[in-house]
């Protein structure tokens, strides 16, 4: 089938998808957009989070039918230019990055975080990322991270 | 098998180019040279990669974990379109087996499988559900046995043998003392039955890789492993090919912790390639992640300690049967791992352990975080708590007062060389200030043990501590040749010196990529490093195990610097003199006496390159009686746990979990950091959640939504406390650091568990029936009226009644 939408500001329209594919498929394999990850595939791991139509959704959780005239927002299109948004900037100075698999997920989820709640608490900032796994880290240093970031931006 | 059409080109990848950084020295916190593509989406982890024409490759799986296999037919599957390729075990050109230490595990399985999830067959085609429609298409014909699920029973003499060599794969016995003469001399005696079950490494880039022919017989692998080299002469030897064909490139790895040091797909992707002529990628989805790599051990163990009236231990009687599952993997050094560790960090005089090792028919196990000491640490640790219970002692008190010390010598002879700061670190995580405790009524729900599932208010929740200590080897040991190798690259670059590392050490996300630069950016004095792609062009780093590479590969860096940095000073005497005094280089300058000598540029026309090889002091196997300099180095940590429990439906809330290790040295603190709580959150995994459940041989939970890992919900800060005591046989004095945080966090948060609600707790994870102690079985009685415990208020029909 042919889909027609929106990845990060662009205008995309690929051909040949077969109905059973899932948004992240279509993003990582047929867009050249690889920065959402298949960690789990099945929505309990939050590596593929992206916007769709300003919702934060799992992308592996979404056919690529359903993103037909949507509007995307990956990893790739978070910071908008050659600057790194204060969120990944933040990311990286805390250390919050070690394999760096779960990375991109965090970001976009702390960035749709921050967007509703510029000033979260810990409970607050623990509840948001409770969807996004990481094997590496621990968290603390992602908790530090968004703790920077929503200071930085707030 | 089917060949596909020649693609025109040999189809080539271009490699990623090294960043070029400027790190801190070591000591200083240095932000990763990988964390900008990171956090953009552009790092490129092995599942990313892509290549035109490139085909996908499926595996067929046994559903069945014990079974003959009497035939397999692929012609559906290769009729169908888009499929390019269908190959079984007969298709495997060479070594149709493989395996670290023993290569007992099929490529593909012919005549017998012997576990759930093992390949027998693999489907490149040009999309990945056609590969999977086609694995539907194979028909294998099964004759289905018992599978031998029990490690116990497969010792049996009269069990099915599982392999030719038997069902034992290895048994170490430790004979220290004489414990039937000590046995009379304790004054308390303490026994225990202990049980680990199977825990997974569960990294989040699955398994994956993309094999590329070279057009003339040889291939190109992109992977992520954990040790190229090993990987490469495997895949050569199942290949038929000698290993200058097989040319292995790390690609981005999504953590590892131990179950990327096997094959996975490695050698199926590169048949699928070879027989196509065209780069076939492999990607495993989580489900097919749980049967492609190796798990923890899972173990039973029986102690008894004995001690004096005062606390002093007089022997320890431990044996322990580990589960390997179906195939070797790096069994044997687990069974050596666990017996070495099994008394604790404790001066036991006497002491007799066996530990054991056997087939089964359950997946394998192998390598995880910890190998072999995590295991050990829930035994003895749950012992020292028990016996101080016995004793009527402070748990602290009497681990410190039977703490090992440097010279003294562990239960298998090795004398313990110094720093060894057990009692100090018992005491400084003692002394580190409790959490605050708050009144639990009307607290946030969110700070309560089930928190917004709204199951308590506070209502049964109790408080408990818990401690607990343990040690573990660093680097290989028993006499493997454990060495790595180093290239380093002095030159002048854009007008500026700039120096170029070069290993095949596997950056796994534990930051080693930023060590070496920091390494090269201290030796070297010049602020600007690449480090290059790890590849098999360079000589092997060893694994990425065993907590070994900032000792191991960080000491080749530091050694091809110091090389390269003597040859820099030859020419800089060749053309100053011999009487320059004492040089060095600051800020891209030779430097003597506090003066600027010569700028680099002035020496550097040509390149200085140096590549050198470096060995820790070797390591003996143990003698009969399990004797013997078995390992080189030993890393000690302390964990205190602080837990709240609603003793009424078993749910836990970690409060704090405190932490003190002796490190060596903190060459990136925050790095440093960041390793341990990612250690002491999969130590937690282990305490509460994470097992993988095996019915009958077959797994119950191969997914994330079975599978439970800590969350943000679960896993609390880690207050810490880092000694640096260096290690004088050590480079920069440095410890090994990445597994001592996962193996005294287990214990410590059992223990506190037992403080708060007083059960015994034998098993981990600990699940929340046996935390309000529902009985394992169904009672032997079907329940009666009143048996609930309703008896007061009367039966039902006689209440309706009234």
């Amino acid at each position: 089938m042919r889909l027609r939408l929106e990845v990060n500001g662009e205008r995309r329209e690929v051909d040949g998808v077969w109905e059973g594919e899932s948004l992240l498929y279509v993003l990582r394999e047929r867009l050249g957009l690889p920065g959402s990850k298949n960690a789990c595939e099945q929505g309990e791991c939050g590596s593929c989070s992206v916007y769709m139509d300003g919702i934060l959704v799992c992308s592996c959780l979404v056919l690529a039918g359903q993103a037909e005239g949507r509007e995307v927002v990956t990893v790739e299109g978070i910071a908008g230019g050659d600057e790194l948004h204060p969120v990944q900037e933040a990311f990286v100075e805390a250390g919050a990055v070690q394999c760096g698999f779960c990375t991109p997920g965090f970001v976009v989820a702390t960035h749709d975080l921050l967007r509703r709640e510029p000033e979260p608490t810990d409970a607050e900032i623990r509840e948001a990322l409770a969807g996004n796994l990481c094997r590496c880290t621990g968290y603390e240093k992602i908790l530090d991270a968004v703790r920077l970031a929503a200071q930085r931006t707030g | 098998m089917m060949r596909a059409e020649t693609v025109p080109a040999t189809p080539t990848r271009e490699r990623p180019e090294a960043p070029v950084t400027r790190p801190g020295r070591i000591g200083e916190s240095t932000t990763r040279a990988d964390g900008v593509p990171k956090v953009t989406g552009e790092f490129e982890y092995s599942s990313d990669l892509s290549m035109d024409g490139m085909l996908w490759g499926a595996t067929l799986r046994s559903p069945h974990p014990h079974a003959n296999i009497w035939s397999v037919d692929t012609s559906e599957a290769e009729a169908m379109p888009g499929v390019f390729a269908v190959l079984t075990h007969e298709d495997v050109p060479g070594r149709k087996v493989y395996g670290m230490e023993i290569p007992d595990q099929p490529v593909l399985a012919w005549e017998r499988i012997r576990y759930g999830g093992e390949p027998v067959a693999v489907v490149a085609a040009d999309h990945p559900e056609t590969a999977r429609l086609a694995l539907e298409k194979i028909s294998v014909e099964y004759e289905v046995l018992d599978p031998l699920t029990d490690a116990q029973e497969a010792m049996k003499e009269d069990a099915p043998k599982l392999h030719l060599s038997g069902n034992v794969l290895r048994h170490v016995r430790i004979d220290h003392g004489n414990v039937a003469k000590a046995s009379a001399e304790a004054d308390v005696v303490v026994t225990g039955e202990y049980e680990v079950g199977m825990q997974d490494q569960a990294f989040l880039g699955p398994e994956s890789g993309l094999a590329v022919p070279d057009g003339e017989g040889g291939v190109d692998l992109y992977i992520s492993t954990q040790w190229l080299h090993v990987d490469r002469d495997q895949v050569a030897e199942s290949l038929g090919l000698p290993p200058e064909m097989v040319r292995l490139t790390l690609s981005g790895v999504g953590g590892a912790f131990g179950g990327r040091e096997d094959l996975s797909m490695q050698v199926h992707a590169c048949l699928l390639a070879l027989h196509t002529e065209r780069p076939v990628k492999m990607v495993y989805n989580r489900e097919e992640s749980f049967y492609g790599h190796v798990h923890r051990h899972p173990a039973k163990m029986s102690y008894e300690h004995g001690a004096t009236k005062s606390g002093e231990l007089v022997y320890v009687k431990a044996r322990f049967v580990l589960d390997g599952g179906a195939y070797a993997s790096s069994s044997m050094a687990v069974c050596l791992n666990a017996a070495t560790f099994a008394c604790g960090p404790y001066k036991v005089p006497n002491a007799e352990v066996e530990s054991y090792l056997a087939y089964t028919n359950n997946p394998p196990c192998g390598a995880m975080r910890g190998f072999g000491a995590v295991q050990a640490c829930f035994g003895h640790e749950s012992q020292m708590d028990k016996l101080a219970e016995a004793l009527g002692m402070d748990p602290v008190e009497l681990r410190v007062k039977n703490a090992i010390e440097p010279g003294d010598r562990f239960p298998f002879g090795q004398e313990v060389p110094p720093p060894a700061p057990v009692v100090e670190i018992l005491e400084r995580v003692k002394a580190m200030p409790m959490p605050e405790e708050k009144e639990v009524m009307g607290r946030d729900l969110r700070e309560l043990p089930g928190g917004v599932s709204n199951t308590t208010h506070g209502e049964g929740v109790r408080r408990g501590v818990g401690y607990a200590v343990s040690f573990k080897n660093i680097g290989f040991s028993a006499g493997f040749d454990d060495y790595s190798t180093a290239r380093v690259i002095l030159s002048i670059e854009d007008g500026e010196p700039l120096v170029r590392v070069h290993t095949a050490a596997a950056e796994v996300g534990q930051g080693l990529v930023t060590l070496q630069a920091q390494i090269a950016r201290t030796e070297l004095g010049v602020e600007r490093v690449a480090v290059l792609q790890a590849d098999t062009r360079v000589g092997s780093a060893g694994s990425t195990s065993a907590s070994r590479q900032s000792y191991v590969t960080g000491g080749a860096v530091k050694k091809a610097c110091e090389a390269v940095r003597e040859r820099l000073f030859e020419r800089v005497r060749e053309e100053l003199g011999e009487d320059s005094g004492d040089l060095s280089v600051e800020n891209g300058d030779v430097v003597s006496g506090g003066e600027v000598v010569l700028p680099l540029s002035e020496v550097l026309d040509e390149e200085i390159e140096e590549t050198v090889e470096y060995r820790h002091k070797p390591t003996y196997p143990p003698d009969e009686n399990g004797q013997g300099d078995v390992h080189v180095q030993f890393a000690f940590s302390a964990h205190r746990a602080v837990v709240e429990v609603d003793v009424e439906l078993g749910l836990v809330r970690v409060v704090e979990l405190a932490t003190a290790q002796d490190v060596g040295k903190a060459m990136n603190p925050q790095a440093l950091e960041g390793q341990i709580e990612g250690g002491v959150a999969q130590g937690l995994g282990l305490a509460l959640l994470e097992e993988i459940q095996i019915k009958d041989g077959r797994i119950q939970n191969a997914s994330f939504t079975d599978y439970l890992l800590p969350t943000t919900l679960d896993m609390p800060s880690v207050k810490m406390d880092i000694l640096e005591l260096a290690d004088p046989e050590a480079p920069y004095g440095l410890k090994g650091v990445g597994e001592p945080p996962t193996i005294s966090s287990t214990p410590a948060i059992v223990a506190a568990l037992r403080d708060a609600t007083g059960r015994e707790l034998p098993r981990v994870p600990v699940k929340p029936e046996q935390i309000v102690g529902i009985a394992k079985k169904p009672p032997d009685a079907p329940p009666q009226p009143g048996s609930a415990g309703y008896a007061e208020l009367g039966r039902l029909d006689e209440r309706r009644e009234q």
